[in-house]
């Protein structure tokens, strides 16, 4: 960093030493990088070519080029653009009606310098502000790097353990499957013994499917209740499943789930294997609308399925939700799958939009996300939200607003979106051309 | 706000895009309109009694009798200074005072003596002084007929439609009761009854039988109900009604508001244009409905003779209009033309007000310009504004918090677009408490006014005149215990329903309460206030969600006067005490800007009016033009529609259009109403961003040619948005136009209002005239129409051969930024070589100019190969930094020099460049300061 602040010292010392001697040198509002074509004393050459005139006619407070360049340093042109050196911050273009309009454009104060404008050269303390602002800026990319890497080795991890699951899963229902398949050949063997024989034998053999089932049911269903995968089902991750309620009151109370759990708080599959007498019914039933695709597998599926980024550095966001209070609401981001806002004191809550898409520009795709067909708004469009990602250390909502009826915009960092820092010299000397 | 919202909804949004006409009466619905309707043209039963009459050195009085009831009227007739006469009819004797219109007039018109011609049994003749214009007054029956020659320019009551419906006490409930037991004598019961009445009963006149048939009672007399709301009427009927007919007259214009064509149209078979200050919600086009304002002003016009009548009432109007001719095909026309059968054409006109006197000005004309200087002597000329506030104007309900000012504002930076001022509608209010701060949005005000001050820009804040009642809101609290609140029938504080909820409405009528109301204005009173923040009164009708029509009961008590006396009248004072304000807080030094949405004639004299809430549909913004020139004909030059418009949601291209036309009309400010998604300039794609951006720049390149515009009109009373009729008066091809204007006399604009459009017809106007496009240069030949090939961003504008125009080319972010720039002048060249125009300068926003004749008014003049400017007023004092950079004559030949000499005797040639192919010719830094005197010679 030392090392950083020398090489800029140098360079602005650079710039002050020589900076008067170029302003004798070239005209008003001409950048270094022009300076080549305003010669003193020869005629001048409009840049786009169009005329050419006595230099005295540049900067004369008369527009005689098309393109404007005849007037670098005054408003004559109206699409012309003056040059502020802004020593000591960065340099910049300014459009040419800004020059001698009373208000303080250029750091510098050069745009004015007619207009009796008491302007403050505040290129220092804006460049000291910026690097300050920079460099904290830096820090953060780098810790946030640092924590994306991270990110991304978790989701890679988590990733594969899903895939995993998936495929055991689909592997068992599979092997299942194929029990299923050998025991009908079984039977289908077995068909000539006698009767009672038969029949005990096919009791036998339906006792087996049922137990095999039963026990694949049971496994899959403690990987779906295991919401966290930390290997137990907790009363938490049980009490989202209204579907287990005993007495159908529409509500899961921590006592009814510790109940289910055979009053433990947790518990593992072994312990599970105990419990999963109580839950069975209910649980299954809540699957029968859709008997034939296991839902774990589908959810699996889709979370597999999401796009979380290049490196799935977003995967992290799934199933997870954060908020934002304000003054008058709570706000409440659930990455991939929905915003909403509910009144602080009162009222029900709003659909503010659901998971859509990436939405940030070609370059940046991951930069913007993209909630809509929310509740709709009285004689207008479904509520929508965008939430623009910035890379933080912390994952949070920062802010929210409504720009335009039923838009809103949240903003959101997250070290997911951190890009590989460059090196401090690199961002400080970016943007301090001299 | 629960309730609110509910009421809103179902009160004023039917949650269709159109207006819900249920709302709002018709004339069969309103009862006076419906029973003066009910009378057909046919005699009079009025009697002048000439015996009565007297003539003083100012006016003429006579009374007239109605035959049928025995009623007399006073008449009194004026012959005012300037070619009008005044025409006032009231009851002879009235139960009790009927009511005149007070603070409409500037003064009391100055009168001219009017000399008796000839007098007998039918009637008299009255000199109106020169042009041989008498005045005829008949006795049997009663009729007025304005004569020029032997020329009928007007007649009153031809058709015998005077009808004054006398005060009385009620009979429908007392008498019968009585007359059970007073038998058949007519004894008033409470002893009251007028002397008319009595005379009436004594005379066994051959009318008696039409007398009692005068006096039945119908419907709506007493009382009347409209969906649920019942009007008292305590006073009873009170309608008046005149007939005017209009011989030779085929062009009718004026009495705005309406969403209609710019020439009126017969009402036969329809309804009366309606005049009656009300909140329309999502209003629609083409049609005679009431709006927002009102003003009681008809233009006639024909090829020989223009004419204002002006019926100074501020009670509910009607106005019929009917013409032998409006029917007729053209092909229809040309057949009577052509047999020679074709009776003159003329034009009848009928006024209906439900309450107050006849009091009419009519305005002799002949020209055009004379008719609008004989009005703005009577009701005062066009508030001279800030030049800022001719500039563009960003609005929207609405700019969310401090934060959303700041990032808009930016906006207009980075994409380079000027701009003046940034408007807060009612959302930036501690509950739309008005002359308040929200404080969670807008914790410092005067952080963000100054940002905007730093910026050399402005900010208007909403200030309604429906007051939220609430005990802990200090603006309610002084209203209610000064008494400053209108008063229902039964005496309590009106309230009504607004947008804050309970509201109760100041009374603006009142001077003590429009004093006190304009005090809040200073800066130590309205909390967060400063100089470059200025105010719009919206909802000025005043609007009532909950009230008949959305508006104020009419039986509403304004101290002794109903509202149905002064309804249209209410608006104007809104605007006036505010505008009072802002004059007050600065000292009496600076100029106010106030917008106001209702408005009635006079309101001119305080600041500006928009068309109210608009929808972004093409239809809308064509109806801008015809809807800015009706208000323009009767004073009020200040008008703009919401660009882009309030309701609904512009397509891109409308959007741009729009832009493109509000840049050339008088107040140019976009608007949004709270539900649609966002429109800020920059958020269309950089293609249409950069059309918008040009159209702007159009507009502040020629804030100088449009500052001098409203100065004449703040001058002499001259609109700045002018129909090609008024200058061209004989051009028969002018007289319906709805889709081109002027500017001034020199400016011709024919903005694209069509979809899709690939091209437009102009009508360039005058024979012999040129018109030259302002963009290309290119001459165009006058009285033809003009095929343009347009593209999007075309804006057709034409500047007339013979003209001047001053432009500053230097367009800066604000119009206080370009306050010193220096000048590009416009010659436009006549076939015969000759221009002349006007530059006025002055500080931009002070009083000085009046006070101290601080301004500078140059003539300049091109003749004889020479350009001169010379001062217009030498009385006047004021020095510019502004100088004259360029001069580009058009429709011009190559010099050999250009020799420009000033007054100290000095000489130097100027350069210069010829376009051949265009005749342009541009003299290249003459560098003479704006404010003296010097000539460009051409050799």
């Amino acid at each position: 960093m030392s090392c950083a602040l020398l090489l800029l010292l140098m360079s602005l010392a650079l710039a002050m030493g020589t900076g008067a001697a170029v302003e004798i040198q070239r005209p008003r509002g001409v950048p270094l990088s022009s300076e080549q074509f305003y010669e003193e004393n020869k005629p001048f050459t409009c840049l786009d070519g169009s005329s050419t005139i006595p230099f005295d006619r540049v900067n004369d407070d008369y527009c005689d080029c098309r393109d404007g360049s005849d007037e670098p340093g005054t408003a004559a042109c109206p699409n012309g653009s003056f040059h502020c050196t802004n020593a000591g911050f960065r340099p910049t273009f300014i459009p040419s009606s800004r020059i001698n309009d009373g208000i303080c454009d250029c750091c510098d104060t050069t745009d004015e310098y007619n207009s009796g404008a008491t302007c403050q050269n505040t290129c220092r303390e804006m460049g000291r502000k910026e690097r300050e602002s920079l460099q904290i800026m830096a820090e953060i990319t780098k810790e946030g790097f640092l924590l994306k890497q991270q990110l991304i080795h978790e989701a890679k991890r988590g990733q594969e353990d899903k895939q995993g699951k998936l495929t055991e899963l689909q592997g068992s229902k599979k092997g299942l499957e194929e029990k299923v398949e050998a025991l009908r050949t079984v039977k289908e063997t077995a068909e000539d013994p006698e009767k009672e024989a038969k029949e005990r034998h096919l009791k036998a053999w339906e006792e087996l499917i049922r137990m095999e089932k039963d026990k694949t049911r049971m496994a899959e269903a403690f990987l779906e209740l295991d919401d966290d995968a930390d290997g137990y089902v907790s009363v938490a991750e049980l009490q989202s499943h209204l579907e287990l309620d005993p007495d159908s009151d529409g509500s899961l109370s921590e006592t009814e789930t510790q109940g289910l759990l055979g009053g433990a708080d947790k518990v593992d599959t072994s312990t599970f294997e105990t419990v999963w007498s109580g839950i069975k019914d209910k649980y299954l039933q809540s699957l029968i609308c859709d008997p034939e695709c296991i839902s774990i597998c589908r959810n699996l599926e889709k979370e597999i399925g999401f796009d979380f980024g290049p490196s799935a550095e977003f995967a992290y966001l799934y199933s997870q939700c954060y908020e934002l209070s304000t003054s008058e609401y709570i706000y409440r981001l659930c990455p991939f799958n929905r915003v909403s806002q509910k009144p602080k004191f009162g009222g029900s809550e709003t659909n503010l939009g659901l998971w859509g898409q990436w939405a940030g520009p070609e370059d940046n795709l991951y930069s913007v996300m993209k909630y809509d067909h929310g509740q709709g708004c009285w004689q207008g469009p479904n509520r929508s939200t965008t939430v623009k990602l910035t890379c933080g250390k912390e994952t949070v909502v920062t802010s929210t607003s409504e720009p335009s009826r039923c838009e809103y915009l949240m903003e959101f960092t997250t070290p997911a979106v951190c890009q590989e820092p460059a090196s401090l010299d690199e961002v400080l000397h970016g943007h301090t051309e001299l | 706000m629960g309730p609110l919202l509910v009421l809103w909804l179902a009160g004023c949004l039917s949650g269709t895009w159109a207006v819900d006409r249920g709302n709002f009466k018709t004339c069969d619905q309103s009862a006076f309109c419906k029973r003066q309707r009910a009378l057909k043209p046919g005699q009079s039963p009025y009697r002048a009694l000439l015996e009565t009459l007297e003539l003083t050195n100012t006016k003429l009085t006579l009374q007239l009798i109605n035959d049928n009831n025995k009623v007399r009227l006073l008449l009194e007739l004026y012959r005012l200074q300037g070619n009008m006469t005044r025409v006032k009819i009231n009851e002879l004797k009235p139960l009790k005072p009927r009511f005149e219109v007070p603070d409409v007039l500037i003064n009391d018109p100055p009168t001219e003596p009017l000399s008796l011609l000839s007098r007998d049994e039918n009637g008299v003749v009255l000199s109106l002084g020169a042009d041989s214009q008498r005045l005829i007054v008949s006795a049997k029956p009663f009729r007025l007929d304005i004569m020029e020659g032997r020329e009928v320019l007007l007649s009153l009551n031809s058709r015998g439609l005077l009808a004054f419906e006398h005060l009385r006490i009620r009979k429908d409930t007392c008498q019968e009761v009585m007359s059970l037991s007073l038998s058949h004598s007519k004894v008033d019961p409470e002893g009251t009854e007028n002397k008319e009445e009595t005379e009436a009963a004594n005379e066994p006149a051959e009318g008696e039988e039409e007398a009692k048939e005068d006096e039945k009672v119908e419907d709506g007399m007493w009382e009347e109900t409209f969906k649920s709301h019942t009007d008292s009427k305590p006073n009873g009927p009170s309608s008046i009604s005149l007939d005017f007919s209009l011989p030779g007259v085929e062009n009718v214009y004026g009495i705005p508001e309406h969403a209609d064509s710019l020439k009126l149209k017969a009402t036969d078979g329809g309804d009366p244009y309606r005049l009656f200050n009300l909140d329309v919600f999502q209003y629609e086009v083409f049609n005679p409905m009431a709006l927002y304002g009102a003003i009681p002003v008809m233009l006639s016009h024909s090829a020989q003779r223009t004419m204002g009548i002006f019926w100074l009432n501020a009670a509910e109007t009607w106005v019929d209009i009917s013409s032998n001719t409006a029917g007729k095909t053209v092909f229809g026309q040309m057949l009577d033309y052509v047999q020679g059968s074709s009776e003159t054409p003329q034009t009848d006109v009928r006024w209906i007000s439900e309450s107050g006197i006849i009091d009419v000005f009519i305005m002799l004309g002949p020209t055009p310009t004379d008719v609008f200087s004989q009005y703005a002597s009577l009701t005062g000329t066009q508030a001279f504004p800030p030049l800022s506030a001719l500039a563009y104007h960003q609005c929207r309900w609405n700019y969310n918090d401090q934060e959303d000012v700041a990032a808009v504002d930016q906006g207009f930076d980075d994409h380079d677009i000027p701009y003046d001022f940034i408007w807060l509608d009612i959302e930036h209010t501690d509950g739309k408490r008005y002359f308040t701060w929200d404080p969670h949005k807008f914790p410092q005000p005067k952080d963000m006014l100054q940002g905007l001050l730093d910026k050399r820009r402005k900010m208007v804040t909403i200030v309604d005149p429906h007051i939220k009642v609430d005990s802990s809101y200090k603006i309610h609290n002084e209203i209610r215990s000064k008494g400053f609140y209108v008063k229902s029938k039964d005496g309590g504080d009106y309230e009504g329903w607004c947008w804050p909820g309970n509201s109760g409405y100041p009374d603006f009528t009142n001077p003590e309460m429009r004093a006190w109301w304009a005090s809040m204005f200073a800066y130590d009173q309205y909390e967060g206030s400063m100089e470059n923040m200025y105010t719009w009164n919206d909802m000025n009708e005043p609007s009532v969600f909950n009230g008949p029509e959305v508006t104020m009961h009419k039986d509403a008590l304004h101290g002794n006067w109903e509202n149905r006396d002064l309804h249209n009248l209410y608006g104007l004072y809104v605007q006036r005490a505010t505008a009072e304000g802002l004059i007050e807080r600065s000292g009496g030094v600076e100029r106010p800007f106030v917008l106001a949405r209702a408005f009635f004639a006079g309101s001119q004299r305080y600041g500006a009016v928009w068309t109210g809430d608009n929808a972004a549909e093409w239809e809308h913004l064509k109806i801008s033009i015809p809807m800015c020139l009706s208000l323009g004909l009767v004073g009020v030059s200040f008008c703009g529609a919401d660009v882009g418009g309030f309701f609904k949601s512009p397509s891109t291209e409308l959007l741009v259009r729009w832009y493109q036309t509000g840049a050339y009309q008088p107040f140019f400010r976009a608007h949004a109403h709270l539900d649609t998604p966002r429109r800020e300039p920059w958020l269309f794609g950089p293609e249409n961003t950069a059309l918008i951006r040009e159209a702007v720049r159009q507009r502040y390149a020629l804030l100088p040619y449009w500052y001098q515009l409203f100065y004449h009109a703040h001058h002499s009373g001259q609109p700045v948005m002018r129909p090609l009729w008024v200058e061209y008066p004989q051009d028969t091809a002018t007289f319906s136009m709805d889709d081109q204007f002027l500017l001034g006399r020199d400016l011709l604009v024919h903005p694209v209002t069509e979809e899709g459009a690939r091209g437009v017809t102009a009508y360039l106007p005058g024979k012999g005239e040129v018109w030259f496009d302002v963009h290309t240069f290119q001459k165009h030949n006058g009285a033809q129409n003009l095929y343009i090939p347009v593209t999007i961003s075309s804006i057709p504008v034409f500047q007339r051969g013979g003209s001047i125009i001053s432009r500053k080319a230097r367009v800066r972010r604000s119009s206080s930024c370009m306050e010193h720039d220096p000048y590009t002048l416009f010659v436009a060249l006549s076939p015969k070589r000759f221009a002349q125009g006007e530059l006025y300068i002055d500080d931009g926003h002070t009083f000085n100019f009046d006070k101290q004749k601080q301004f500078i008014h140059r003539r300049f003049s091109f003749a004889n190969n020479a350009l001169s400017s010379r001062n217009l007023a030498p009385g006047s004092q004021f020095t510019t930094f502004s100088w004259v950079e360029k001069i580009v004559i058009l429709g011009a030949s190559k010099p050999s020099k250009a020799t420009l000499k000033t007054p100290d005797g000095k000489e130097s040639q100027l350069e210069f460049e010829f376009d051949a192919s265009m005749s342009v010719l541009t003299l290249r830094k003459p560098g003479v300061n704006a404010g003296l005197d010097w000539t460009v010679v051409l050799q």
